[in-house]
């Protein structure tokens, strides 16, 4: 026999399932099941990490950009990148989870952030290659996810994806004046792509029939569509534009079927993707460590403009000078 | 070619400006993703841009000056130390985010009350470039002096920070008055504003941010110099070092 | 000391004319703080002419459990729609 509580959330749950089959959004204040919720922070904070630490080996080369305007634009992309770690923080925030607490979780561990950015930027090259590539595939993603059943995810991310195409077009740029550069540079591309290939196609997570959240998420309308799918239309997508440049794309068993009508594309090395996912990614040290001294330093900052804003608040009401 | 043959003081005046704000912008730069609030990545990088704009824009200028034979790239990338004229306090590490809001303030500060002058500057491509930078620099001192006094008369740790930051800054200030011929020439055809007045301008303003701040202004030392000589510290190698290594291994090339 | 910075919704008026509307939210510490955040993280690409900041603490929203006894009784009152009314054919109205 049910309690009638639990008759009372089934009913909950039912109707929180019809609302989501009829296209409707998920609004802050409405009742959610807890494992929605959950799920939510924790694919929704991953995101909003992946873009703060996804600003560091980028920004590695905004110092070293070869030109005046290379500089601005990487600089302007990166900065992009905090702002969309910032919308998202603050639409995963609307769930009742402090920036604070999403922040610790980052530095202890237990929220993860995508792991394409554990791997070093070694030359410039590796600048367009991030922003063809990952931001690419990040596209592929979020366009998806623009579509999300959450109000607030969804309103973040039409505005990011409108944002992001200056991303990869950016990064596509710079591998076309390579391509079409010195021997020395179009080496450098090609190392670029050899080294990114992977990582971007790991970046859509284990396949679906491997993913822990992807069944629940799916009937949620979390995600609209499945990792393999979404990888399926980054590489379909991408072989032309690896083409165009003249560049090889780094998969022997890369070939167009036509009874699938998709690229068929070799197998990737899931001991790698467990192992940098579980921090022993070439940086993922480097990444945490920048993280972790940004938070110390955000605690004195935090303190101070607290301290202040507080003796400004007894100031204004005791009359006194502000 | 153009007819007109520009003065080389009259040259090497809109490059000082234009090294100022390079050397200043790539110092910025170094805090993309480092910053401790991800909104101070979003605002500092928009100080930054200005900063790296505002170098390209006088950079062109400079080189439109020399004849046009040379690009904002050229000078960016290809010049050795010697050849920068920047002032000292530009190229200093960007140090915690106490040092970074001092130097902001001290040179936003003197960025407002130059580029204010240079808008009737007797060259009109300077004029319309510091009629942009005034708005910017605005913008720029708006924030960074709330933030001194926010860090000023937050804590007793925030207090400190600053006002270690600002004894150990002070002695740099000096040089941003320090007229030579060349600011004399500028001053004298109508190109830029008179150094003694704007150093007036400068200490008014300075000692009511730094008193609003609750900060004390430190006791004027002997100024440290030689920017504008092109005799810099220690770490301007290193920033160069970095900023041109990519130009450097790869001489000639379109990137 | 780790409490964090007060959170504020930031509306903005994309362009003379039209009404302020919510873009989303940031921390800072004081009204003038979340104007020049909301300034640099919401008008990167001139999206706004003009912004409101209001601390999210001071809005008080309707409840959604109570949206059908709220919103329901709107729902009868077909008469305040002119679509609701026939207009003789031919005729402007």
């Amino acid at each position: 026999m049910a309690t009638p509580s639990n008759v009372a959330i089934a009913e909950l749950e039912e109707a929180f399932q019809q609302r989501i089959d009829r296209e409707e959004k998920i609004e802050p204040k409405d009742w959610m099941p807890d494992a929605y919720r959950q799920n939510l922070i924790r694919q929704m904070s991953q995101h909003a990490h992946s873009e703060v630490v996804g600003q560091l080996p980028e920004g590695e080369w905004i110092t070293r950009a070869p030109t005046l305007r290379r500089k601005a634009i990487l600089l302007a992309k990166v900065q992009d990148e905090a702002g969309h770690g910032l919308y998202l923080y603050s639409a995963t925030e609307t769930l009742g989870v402090s920036r604070e607490e999403l922040t610790e979780q980052l530095l202890a561990g237990s929220a993860k952030y995508a792991s394409i950015f554990n791997y070093p930027t070694l030359t410039w090259a590796d600048v367009g290659a991030i922003g063809w590539l990952v931001d690419g595939a990040a596209i592929v993603n979020q366009i998806s996810l623009c579509r999300t059943s959450y109000g607030p995810y969804a309103r973040a991310m039409v505005r990011i994806c409108k944002e992001e195409s200056f991303h990869v077009r950016q990064g596509y740029e710079i591998m076309t004046v390579l391509a079409r550069g010195s021997a020395e540079q179009r080496a450098m591309a090609q190392d670029a792509l050899d080294r990114w290939w992977w990582p971007t196609l790991m970046m859509f997570g284990p396949h679906d029939t491997d993913s822990a959240h992807s069944g629940r998420s799916m009937r949620w309308k979390i995600k609209r569509q499945s990792n393999d799918e979404l990888r399926q239309k980054f590489v379909d997508q991408s072989v032309a534009q690896a083409e165009f440049l003249g560049l090889a794309i780094p998969d022997k068993a890369l070939k167009w079927n036509d009874t699938r009508n998709h690229f068929d594309f070799g197998e990737i090395d899931w001991d790698e993707f467990r192992a940098v996912l579980d921090g022993e990614g070439p940086c993922n040290h480097e990444r945490m460590e920048a993280r972790r001294k940004a938070d110390e330093e955000a605690r004195w900052i935090r303190g101070a403009t607290l301290a202040y804003a507080e003796k400004e608040r007894v100031r204004s009401s005791t009359g006194t000078e502000s | 070619m153009r007819e007109t043959t520009y003065d080389p003081a009259h040259i090497e005046y809109v490059l000082r400006l234009g090294d100022n704000a390079l050397i200043l912008g790539q110092r910025l730069c170094e805090w993309s993703g480092h910053s401790a609030l991800v909104e101070e990545d979003v605002a500092m990088a928009n100080i930054a841009l200005d900063y790296i704009g505002r170098a390209r824009d006088l950079l062109t200028l400079a080189c439109e000056l020399d004849g046009g034979n040379q690009s904002e790239d050229d000078l960016a990338f290809k010049r050795d130390e010697e050849e920068f004229k920047n002032f000292l306090l530009c190229e200093l590490p960007i140090g915690d985010f106490a040092w970074t809001i001092v130097r902001q303030v001290l040179l936003d500060t003197y960025h407002f009350h130059l580029y204010d002058q240079l808008q009737r500057s007797s060259d009109q491509k300077l004029a319309t470039i510091a009629a942009k930078s005034i708005k910017e620099s605005t913008s720029h001192l708006r924030h960074c002096s709330h933030w001194l006094t926010r860090l000023g008369d937050g804590t007793d740790e925030s207090h400190r920070r600053v006002q270690d930051a600002l004894n150990e800054q002070w002695r740099f200030t000096g040089e941003l008055f320090a007229a030579d011929a060349i600011d004399e020439f500028a001053l004298a055809v109508g190109i830029g504003p008179d150094l003694s007045d704007l150093r007036e301008r400068w200490h008014a303003q300075i000692a009511s941010i730094l008193h609003h701040a609750t900060l004390t202004q430190p006791i004027d030392a002997p100024p440290v110099a030689g920017g504008r000589q092109g005799l810099h510290t220690e770490h301007m190698a290193g920033l160069l070092a970095c900023m041109q290594s990519v130009q450097r291994a790869y001489p000639g090339l379109e990137w | 000391m780790s409490k964090n910075l007060p959170l504020w919704e930031v509306f903005l008026r994309s362009r003379r004319g039209l009404e302020h509307k919510h873009v989303g939210s940031l921390h800072a510490a004081d009204p003038e703080q979340a104007m020049q955040y909301a300034r640099d993280v919401y008008t990167r690409r001139l999206e706004g002419c003009s912004i409101w900041v209001v601390r999210s603490a001071d809005i008080h929203a309707s409840q959604e459990g109570d949206a059908a006894a709220f919103f329901d009784p709107a729902e009868d009152k077909v008469y305040r729609h002119a679509s609701f009314y026939d207009v003789p054919d031919g005729l402007k109205l």
